[in-house]
């Protein structure tokens, strides 16, 4: 598998979100808006590359018996890194992500790519799968976070001085009034909803793909070395 | 115990925990670089942030003091809407206290309790009242905080007679403050924690305002 087929990987074809429906509870939780989308988004990708270096590294080396343990302490170590970090540097995005930030360790798209993938990859793979993943996860945030935010508010990036600094006015773009936004794209069944939306979409897609002759089927080649 | 003398299983067993004290003490020692980095700033932002707060609430007030330094702890579960002991304020100028600001509970939103800053004068006029942290419904309830609208800023300049007491309320409930479509616990849990804020400052004026000056530098 060479570095494109990992990055379609994670980006499309194993998308952890979409795909996977890997770490659902704050892919739901925190697509409230493009801001918080993206906050969380490069939290878990800084998360998921930094342990994938090291379960690359450390992986063939570690006993069987804690090497799950192991992960575990690594994640937990680079999730408190980046929520210090981030409480320090980003004061106002921490606030906004709260309790889902320090979740990130909770989140099992971070063990399953340590473990099953980077454990047995050579460091320059398990990088690039890290990043794959990571950006597929921010992916479908984003994607998610943009819509509600769009439906609810009728704004897009409003906070997002929160994550870039104060140049931006923290307004966003405003398509039209908040007040005639769509509440319940903002509440939970919202999520659940656009959520159920996109994946229909995405079947849909799929499913018209396989049936066209033109598209052949090694493009989208079962992958190996993914998890469930 | 000597490994030598210990079995295949029991020195793979040592191996195994040795690997795993030192993941421990290796994710230890990163920890506490990153926090040993980032502490000051999480301090001085969370004091940046406080005493952003702080001047918002106080408006155009003149003070001279440090506030955030300046402080002494309330308990009044029936007035400030918690067990806990909270945090107030001393707003002075040239010595003399010239307004509080309380921290206040309002227990009863819609979605849990919200934590209300609160600014009176002596004279018992609120010079403001900001949200600290409420869970009400996005798009509904959280019309109280001072950035979606400027409903908040409806208590600016009242006091306990203006309105007069039982004017103190939501219009629903016959009071002057407006409530917000599809949310009236919302606004009726926060117009109930400042008149209380009130009614606790009026009761403690004395301990609140004539208070010792602060201690020499």
């Amino acid at each position: 598998m060479d570095a494109r087929a990992l990055l379609r990987n994670g980006l499309i074809d194993r998308n952890p979100g979409f795909v996977q429906l890997l770490g659902l509870c704050p892919l739901l939780a925190m697509s409230n808006s493009v801001a918080n989308a993206l906050g969380l988004g490069l939290a878990t990708l800084a998360v998921l590359v930094a342990s994938n270096a090291v379960a690359s590294l450390a992986g063939p080396h570690l006993p069987r018996e804690v090497r799950l343990a192991v992960f575990v302490l690594v994640i937990a170590a680079a999730v408190t890194a980046v929520e210090l970090s981030m409480a320090a540097w980003w004061p106002g995005l921490h606030a906004s992500l709260g309790i889902f930030l320090p979740l990130i360790v909770t989140n099992c798209l971070v063990l399953a790519r340590a473990e099953s993938f980077a454990a047995r990859e050579p460091l320059p793979r398990a990088l690039l799968d890290g990043l794959a993943m990571g950006l597929g996860f921010l992916l479908a945030l984003l994607a998610l976070g943009a819509s509600r935010e769009l439906l609810g508010r009728g704004s897009l990036g409003a906070d997002l001085h929160l994550l870039l600094g104060a140049q931006f006015d923290g307004r966003g773009w405003q398509a039209f009034p908040e007040s005639r936004g769509l509440l319940i794209a903002l509440l939970p069944p919202g999520a659940f909803v656009l959520l159920g939306l996109m994946l229909a979409l995405g079947n849909a897609w799929a499913a018209a793909r396989r049936r066209a002759p033109a598209a052949p089927e090694a493009e989208r080649a079962a992958v190996p070395g993914s998890p469930t | 115990m000597d490994t030598r003398s210990a079995g295949p299983a029991a020195r793979r067993a040592l191996h195994a925990a040795a690997v795993l004290a030192a993941a421990a003490i290796a994710a230890f020692v990163l920890v506490s670089v990153v926090h040993d980095r980032a502490e000051p700033r999480i301090e001085a932002s969370r004091r940046a942030q406080q005493l952003a707060q702080l001047t918002a609430v106080l408006g155009d007030l003149a003070y001279d003091n440090d506030p955030l330094a300046d402080t002494l702890l309330l308990r009044d579960p029936e007035l400030l809407g918690t067990d806990q002991p909270l945090v107030a304020h001393r707003v002075r100028r040239a010595g003399t206290t010239v307004a509080v600001l309380l921290n206040a509970v309002a227990p009863d939103g819609y979605a849990g309790p919200i934590r209300l800053l609160v600014a009176v004068d002596g004279a018992g006029r609120v010079l403001g009242v900001r949200v600290l942290e409420h869970r009400e419904t996005p798009g509904l309830g959280d019309v109280i905080e001072e950035r979606r609208s400027d409903w908040i800023h409806g208590f600016d300049g009242r006091s306990l007679g203006d309105p007069p007491p039982d004017r103190w309320a939501v219009r629903r409930d016959g009071g002057d403050f407006d409530q917000f479509t599809g949310a009236t616990v919302t606004p009726r849990a926060v117009v109930g924690a400042v008149r209380k804020a009130l009614v606790y400052v009026e009761r403690h004026r004395d301990e609140l305002f004539e208070a010792a000056m602060p201690p020499a530098p």
